[in-house]
């Protein structure tokens, strides 16, 4: 049986085009999608049952026990941390909102350790942007920005940006200038009609020089601006203000360089400033491809993206004092409950020792070096393939997971709704 | 439940102020019923609020949440044995909007706008909102679709198609915001007039607003067009509106309700030509709806301080940044919107704000006609909500509003006709204005009135009507107000003493269209290209899952005859 428009719970692209042949219950074959979400909708290893760690190992269980010994661990906790989330359904985070709220949890996602920055740029300035379609349909200049998407987000030219067809831009790539800025020459580098090699950490510069001269004062800037010569930045400003629909996509190069959320704020000010001339919007490349539902769930439930600690009864955001690298590295929580991520790979080496250090819950599909210090593992059925949910794209819209095949494995949301009747239990208890 | 010796103002049924015991039975109000005695003596008694226009859940909220941390630190309400934590005075969080609504009386609540791609955000949010009923007008001003049909004046077309729409998005009707703005917005441009063609689409606004309020009779939906004007918020754009009303005099409505409602009238009822010369043309939009019976409001009143804008007339917002030198975020959405948000300050002293507040309120009592007119702040457009009894204490107090003024701006007397204005409503207006209106006008039967068979939706305030005079007291009506006795909604006391004591999940209305076979093929023949060539989603992941919507309730419309169903 082939199953069409699925969608690929791999990248922020969250491409729904897929084809998927299923027989007997298992996955045969992917079609349509790119290496990296075909690799992921076939699956590897598979964390088989769920595991206690005693004496130093994991020893296999059921999933009564495991649900038991996670709440134990989250009720007797003073301060726990819920981290992870960009991989998995928004269904699943509302219920890891409701377990934070009632056990004065702090809830952080893998947003701040990517696009953070890029949610604090936001907060100083807004976002000029747009769904994927209107600039598939409009833009006649793409400029990637400090990210790489012939590597990280495949698909991405080909269904929505420098290479896809749309109403007013039938001729799709033909018809289309693309701009490259990046402190090396990456592939994506190669697609571009204009390559603009920076020198690392000066993104910041190059932005508010850009901004110079679309605001008119580009004789006040000196010959060479942060390596780069004022002559090809007022070209390239040019080719900004030409385009009819400019469109900036930026990633990780933005927001982990010098400046850091100063660089978003200055792009998104560059944007917005160009909006007096043509029209212009700007996209995050979000990674996960729910990082952005995972915003989106939490600021409707309590006001703010990430980072939101409810030890008070009431949420708080303070990112620097309620992200989770400043947490773990305070030693400010106690206990973590690890889902859909692998911060073992991911945070900095002082973080992952805080985290090796305390009880720590594991849910998961897939074993990763978080495994090797977790002390609950439970796996889970893999949204989008075993389980429905829904999951918001790059450009925020909201989309719904389809269920591929069967699995003897609960849902994230049935395990997070298993430890909460648990936690409730044990409350009732004492 | 029996609410006993109220005084019951259900001007729907011809009650005004009467002692009166109400009887609910199952959800809905009966001729006699048993259990709780809620002692309601001589306190103030009436149906549930209606809130036709307010804007509660989807994309635009939730950005307004994100870029201003700042909003949701006002506000914050820690978690209880029945709430979730609240946060936010501008952007609430989602629990917030219900509990905030509830303890005002205000039992339902729609929210304004709606793109049909975005709707199942919409409707994820809608669904965290507690104890309200609620449902979203879904958006059909700048459609791709839309503008072809009416292009090639293929009116069955595009009957299948809003029925199409409102059933992708669960919508409940047809709301239109600068139409034609949002796609020349797309090349960042704007339509200037009603007669302005749409660039690229060989429409104007004029034909595109026409054509979908024909539609809208023709598919008899229970609510009529909902219009967000051209050139809204700019100085001089009361003949605007009052050009587009003349544009849809002439057509019969398919139900006893009004052919188009104005969102926000307040924003569209400027003159001059400049911010220079602005001033109040209040008096001339109240004597058009005076003259006239094919149109409705809602006011739009703005409230002094903190609002946030939000708006799919994105050109607007982007005019308000520059005007307002603030933090802007916008959001086209492909083949059908754009969209804005920017956060705002409403200052007594700034000339501008004075005269829009004092437009608001004579908009209100200039219009003889209460059944025409509905209280709304645009939430959170002119500010939040939470401010009604505010306003409702300023159309019921001549010496409120002269006290107000003197805090204001010295135009606010010489730009508009406020100061002159002697009437001071009484409390049947008033629950028309905030019950009966609003429901009739979105053609909610079971609410909006206290009538045997309504949903028991009822609120009582520690305000004795027979003792109090709201043109002296205005400070005790505004504190009864704000805090509701006991809110009841669907027969549950959720509100005692201003204090959440239930939040059951409310229901969720959207409307179910039949249309001629034929036509739906048509438009869907055309409608699957568009997604093959166009669209960055495909056509099968596009329709909102009944997944989203736990607790529907669906209202039947189309060319069958009208029936309703739960």
């Amino acid at each position: 049986m082939e199953i069409e428009d699925v969608l690929c719970t791999f990248c922020g692209c969250l491409c729904d085009d897929i084809r998927v042949e299923v027989k007997e219950g298992r996955i045969e074959k992917v079609r349509g999608a790119c290496r990296l979400g075909s690799s992921k909708i076939m699956g590897h290893n598979r964390i088989k049952s769920p595991m206690i760690r005693v004496n130093g190992t994991l020893k296999e269980t059921s999933y009564e026990d495991a649900y038991r010994k996670a709440a134990e661990i989250l009720v007797s906790a003073k301060h726990p941390l819920l981290y992870g989330w960009a991989s998995t359904t928004c269904e699943a985070l509302k219920k890891g909102i409701l377990l934070a709220e009632e056990i004065g949890g702090v809830v952080d996602t893998t947003a701040t350790v990517c696009h953070g920055p890029s949610i604090i740029g936001i907060e100083e300035k807004g976002l000029v942007g747009s769904t994927l379609g209107q600039i598939k349909n409009r833009a006649d200049l793409i400029v990637f920005w400090g990210c790489n998407p012939s590597e990280a987000h495949p698909r991405h030219t080909l269904r929505y940006s420098s290479n896809a067809c749309g109403r007013f831009t039938p001729d799709g790539r033909k018809g289309r200038k693309v701009l490259v800025i990046d402190v090396r020459e990456t592939r994506t580098a190669r697609n571009a009609d204009r390559f603009l090699r920076i020198q690392p950490g000066t993104d910041y510069e190059i932005i508010s020089a850009l901004r110079m001269i679309i605001g008119g004062k580009a004789e006040s800037l000196p010959e060479n601006i942060a390596g780069v010569s004022r002559k090809e930045l007022i070209e390239i400003a040019e080719m900004m203000k030409s385009a009819k629909f400019g469109a900036i996509f930026f990633g990780l190069g933005l927001t982990h360089s010098r400046g850091r959320y100063k660089n978003v704020d200055n792009a998104l000010s560059l944007v917005s400033e160009l909006n007096s001339h043509t029209k212009f919007v700007i996209m995050a490349m979000r990674g996960h491809y729910n990082v952005t539902g995972v915003g989106q769930v939490l600021a409707w439930s309590s006001g703010y993206p990430m980072a939101v600690d409810y030890a008070r009864g009431a949420p708080y955001y303070n990112p620097g004092e309620t992200s989770c690298c400043d947490l773990l590295s305070r030693r400010d929580v106690d206990a973590a409950l690890i889902i859909a991520s692998d911060p073992a790979s991911n945070l900095p080496r002082g973080c992952v020792e805080a985290l090796a250090e305390m009880p720590v819950i594991q849910i998961d599909p897939f074993e990763n070096p978080t495994t090797l210090f977790a002390d609950v593992v439970i796996p889970s059925a893999i949204a989008g393939i075993e389980a429905e949910g829904t999951a918001y794209r790059m450009d925020g819209l909201s989309l719904r997971l389809r269920k591929l095949v069967d699995t003897e494995h609960p849902s994230d949301v049935e395990i997070l709704q298993a430890i909460l009747d648990n936690v409730r239990r044990l409350r009732d208890d004492n | 439940m029996i609410i006993k010796g109220g005084i019951v103002y259900d001007p729907a049924n011809g009650i005004f102020g009467e002692e009166m015991d109400i009887c609910i039975e199952s959800g809905r109000i009966a001729e006699d019923a048993r259990g709780e005695v809620i002692d309601a003596s001589g306190l103030l008694v009436m149906p549930g609020g209606v809130d036709a226009h307010s804007h509660i859940a989807g994309p635009k909220l939730n950005t307004g949440r994100i870029m201003r941390p700042d909003d949701s630190r006002i506000g914050t309400e820690p978690r209880t044995r029945v709430c979730r934590p609240s946060t936010g005075y501008t952007v609430p969080n989602c629990y917030a909007i219900g509990y905030r609504y509830a303890r005002l009386g205000y039992t339902t609540a729609f929210e304004a706008a709606t793109p049909i791609i975005e709707a199942r955000h919409t409707h994820e949010e809608l669904e965290e909102i507690p104890i309200v009923d609620k449902g979203a007008l879904t958006l059909f001003g700048s459609n791709w679709t839309v503008m072809e049909c009416v292009r090639d004046n293929d009116l069955g077309r595009l009957a299948a198609y809003v029925a199409w729409g409102l059933r992708a998005a669960r919508g409940y009707g047809v709301k239109i915001v600068n139409p034609g703005g949002g796609e020349a917005w797309g090349f960042g441009s704007n339509v200037k007039s009603v007669h302005d063609p749409v660039p690229h689409f060989d429409v104007t606004p004029a034909q595109i607003i026409r054509a979908l309020a024909e539609v809208n009779e023709r598919l008899r939906l229970p609510h009529s067009i909902h219009l967000h004007f051209n050139n809204l918020g700019r100085p001089g754009n009361y003949t605007t509106a009052i050009e587009t009303l003349e544009l849809l005099k002439d057509i019969k409505p398919s139900r006893m309700r009004q052919v188009v409602h104005v969102a926000h009238m307040q924003f569209s009822a400027y003159g001059g030509t400049t911010w220079k010369d602005f001033e109040s043309k209040a008096s001339a939009i109240a004597d058009y709806f005076n003259q006239t019976n094919h149109a409705t409001m809602d006011l739009g009143q703005i409230i002094f301080g903190p609002a946030t804008t939000m708006t799919a007339d994105a050109p607007l917002e982007y005019a308000n940044a520059r005007i307002g030198h603030q933090k802007w975020s916008n959001h086209d959405i492909e083949l059908e919107e754009s969209s804005g948000v920017v956060p705002w300050v409403y200052m007594r002293k700034m000339p501008v704000n004075a005269v829009q507040w004092a437009i608001g309120l004579e908009l209100a009592l200039l219009t003889r006609d209460p059944w025409k007119v509905v209280m709304t702040t645009d939430h959170p457009n002119g500010g939040p909500f939470v401010n009604y009894p505010e306003i409702i204490s300023l159309l019921m107090s001549r010496e409120k509003r002269e006290e107000e003024m003197k805090t204001l701006h010295e135009m606010v007397r010489s730009r508009s006709t406020l100061p002159s204005i002697e009437r001071e409503m009484d409390w049947s207006e008033i629950v028309i204005m905030t019950r009966a209106a609003p429901a009739r006008i979105l053609g909610l039967e079971d609410k909006g009135h206290l009538g045997i068979g309504a949903d028991a939706d009822v609120s009582i305030y520690d305000i004795k009507p027979e003792e109090i005079d709201p043109s002296k007291d205005h400070a005790k009506v505004k504190a009864g107000l704000s805090r509701a006795k006991y809110t009841i909604k669907g027969g549950v006391v959720v509100v005692r003493d201003g204090e959440i004591v239930a939040a059951p999940q409310g229901r969720t209305y959207w409307v179910d269209a039949a249309v001629p076979e034929s036509d739906m093929d048509r438009m869907l023949s055309s409608l699957k290209e568009k997604f093959e060539r166009y669209y960055s989603i495909r056509m099968s992941n596009y329709m909102v899952q009944d997944a989203y919507i736990s607790n529907p309730f669906v209202v039947r419309a189309g060319v069958q005859p009208l029936k309703e169903v739960i």
